[in-house]
């Protein structure tokens, strides 16, 4: 095989894409269609809680479409990091939904199940024996902090995938996976340079974000060669440019010219960029490299309670000018209300927005204060009782502050809603973020099977 | 000559690189201003850290990359994404101090 195509419908399953792009896409005969689904990037909540972060009707949507047009052309379907993170649920998510489609459309073909939740038992032996090392700068973890975990996911390569593909798989669906591996698996298995392979993996999992003008809701098409590999927008508004491709390659990494992934690294000091037509770029020189010892990556997260909010805003001067002092001593308020009650071990923050609401973890980078504030009054606790405790008292407290200068002494906070405080439920922290030594890339990823004839 | 970060670039972005890591792509709209920032390393270490007032160990990675006429700079996140005390779960709004970044060069 000289050419292998690919097919990259959206950057996120659930994302969409126009059908016009698609219907382009089929016309030049893809060899595949992949997508990947995942990203850590909404936060810890959705690997805690078990719940997908992309909407069921946006995820049956795209599915709808690009299993049965995949069925027909004879190509596989592959889906990486089902769920967005990967999890049991997630991948269970996933797969009710193709089986829903399946029924529907009365579809024949295979289906691969492929879990990426780990357990921890496993976790801990391996960490015991030394094979599980912290990815800096996360930090070091017990066999008591995995025990505090509530769910652990690792990120496979390619070579699960290729396991399915070989066993006749029409259409993978995966548990957590390193992005390029759906893109890349098939190439690999046919004998195209992992280097190149990967790196274009990495470019088409954001589908059309690499071209000019950028979406995440288009495709994208790409042209594996012997040599290197070509990017192709779909959608005749879109083109890719050198620089569109090159700035891509910058996005969400630590360092453009080294990117590691399941058992190596892409290296791309020796890599060009070539405008070869008006919107098409050809990319050469990728490099893989080997580690001499196969690391997954490991995600994990922790509950660490249970989260009430309430938003008010800030229009007085005054107030305004205090308000440093004022929350600290609303905060002293709250405290020693409940130290004696017994509600002491509590997490009560004061967002101020108009302030330093959005970058209060980089104190003294920016000082400039608005006329009007807005407040989120965040409570976290053990449970949702003491949580919703904590952030009234707090918003009672603030309400009717007498801080010194008052003058509006009738209340210190507007409120928009009422109720003016709201419930967020569960809240979680990442605390795995770790490599793990395997001896075989696909040994911690089991894949199920399932053989549908007219839908069932 | 003083020159306005803002002025000279087309992207000016930040985004978590994982939930550890928050980094920084700058963009610059010519090649011919790229090179003189790159040659001066008007851009570097000692600047980023005083502008966001972190201690420069916290800097991962400063890289200037040709394909893309951009500087990259990752940092240590100065907490996991979504960690109590989070402001920005993405990290996507955290760039604004460069866009007040003025150098002479």
């Amino acid at each position: 095989m000289e050419e292998l195509r690919i097919l990259s419908p959206t950057a996120i399953l659930g994302y969409g894409f126009p059908m016009e792009s698609f219907v382009e896409g089929m016309k030049r005969n893809p060899h595949v269609i992949a997508v990947d689904a995942g990203s850590t990037d909404p936060g810890p909540y959705y690997l805690g809680a078990g719940k997908s972060f992309t909407d069921f009707n946006s995820v049956k949507r795209d599915l709808e479409i690009m299993i049965p047009a995949a069925i027909e052309a004879g190509i596989p379907v592959v889906i990486g990091s089902a769920g967005g993170c990967g999890g049991h649920p997630h991948v269970q998510f996933v797969v009710d939904i193709v089986k829903e489609i399946t029924r529907e459309k009365k579809l024949t073909y295979k289906l691969a199940v492929i879990q990426s939740e780990l357990d921890k038992e496993l976790i801990k032996s391996k960490l015991t024996k030394g094979e599980v090392i912290p990815l800096h700068p996360a930090k070091e973890i017990t066999v008591a902090d995995v025990d505090e975990t509530v769910r652990i996911v690792a990120q496979m390569g390619e070579e699960p995938f290729i396991k399915a593909l070989n066993e006749g798989a029409n259409v993978i669906i995966a548990g957590r996976s390193y992005d390029p591996s759906v893109f890349a698996a098939l190439a690999i298995r046919e004998g195209f340079d992992r280097g190149l392979a990967l790196h274009m993996g990495k470019i088409l999992e954001c589908a059309a974000i690499a071209a000019l003008p950028g979406s995440g809701s288009d495709c994208m098409f790409g042209y594996l060669q012997k040599d290197g590999f070509i990017l192709e927008p779909l959608s005749p508004l879109r083109k890719c440019t050198t620089l569109s491709v090159a700035a891509h390659t910058l996005y969400e990494k630590t360092n453009p010219y080294f990117l590691p992934g399941p058992g190596g690294a892409l290296n791309l000091h020796q890599s060009q960029f070539e405008q070869i037509t008006d919107n098409k770029v050809k990319v050469t020189g990728t490099v893989f490299e080997p580690t001499p010892e196969y690391f997954v990556k490991l995600e994990g997260v922790k509950k660490v309670g249970c989260r009430t909010i309430s938003i008010a805003a800030v229009k007085d001067p005054v107030m305004i000018e205090k308000i440093d002092s004022i929350v600290e001593n609303v905060k002293n308020r709250v405290k020693n209300n409940f130290e004696s009650y017994g509600i002491k071990d509590f997490f009560l923050d004061f967002k101020i927005y108009g302030k330093n609401g959005v970058m209060g973890l980089f104190p003294g980078s920016e000082d400039r204060v608005a006329h009007e504030l807005c407040i989120v009054i965040e409570a976290v606790a053990a449970t949702q009782e003491q949580a919703d405790t904590i952030c009234g008292f707090a918003r009672s407290t603030m309400l009717h502050f007498g801080y010194e200068g008052r003058i509006s002494t009738a209340g210190n906070l507007a409120f928009p809603f009422s109720p003016s405080d709201c419930k967020v439920g569960d809240v979680y922290e990442f605390n795995v973020y770790h490599l793990m030594k395997v001896d075989d890339p696909s040994e911690f990823f089991p894949i199920e099977y399932i053989d549908f004839k007219t839908g069932n | 000559m003083e020159y306005n970060l803002r002025d000279i670039c087309s992207v000016i972005r930040s985004k978590n690189s994982g939930p550890y890591e928050l980094t920084f792509d700058v963009i610059f709209k010519d090649f011919d201003m790229y090179n003189k920032v790159k040659a001066a390393r008007a851009i570097n270490e000692k600047a980023f850290a005083e502008l966001f007032n972190i201690p420069m160990s916290d800097i991962m990675a400063l890289v200037y990359f040709d394909p893309a006429k951009a500087v990259k700079i990752t940092i240590i996140r100065p907490i996991p994404s979504g960690a109590l005390g989070e402001t920005d779960v993405y990290g996507a709004q955290q760039h604004s101090p460069l866009m007040g970044y003025t150098f002479n060069m």
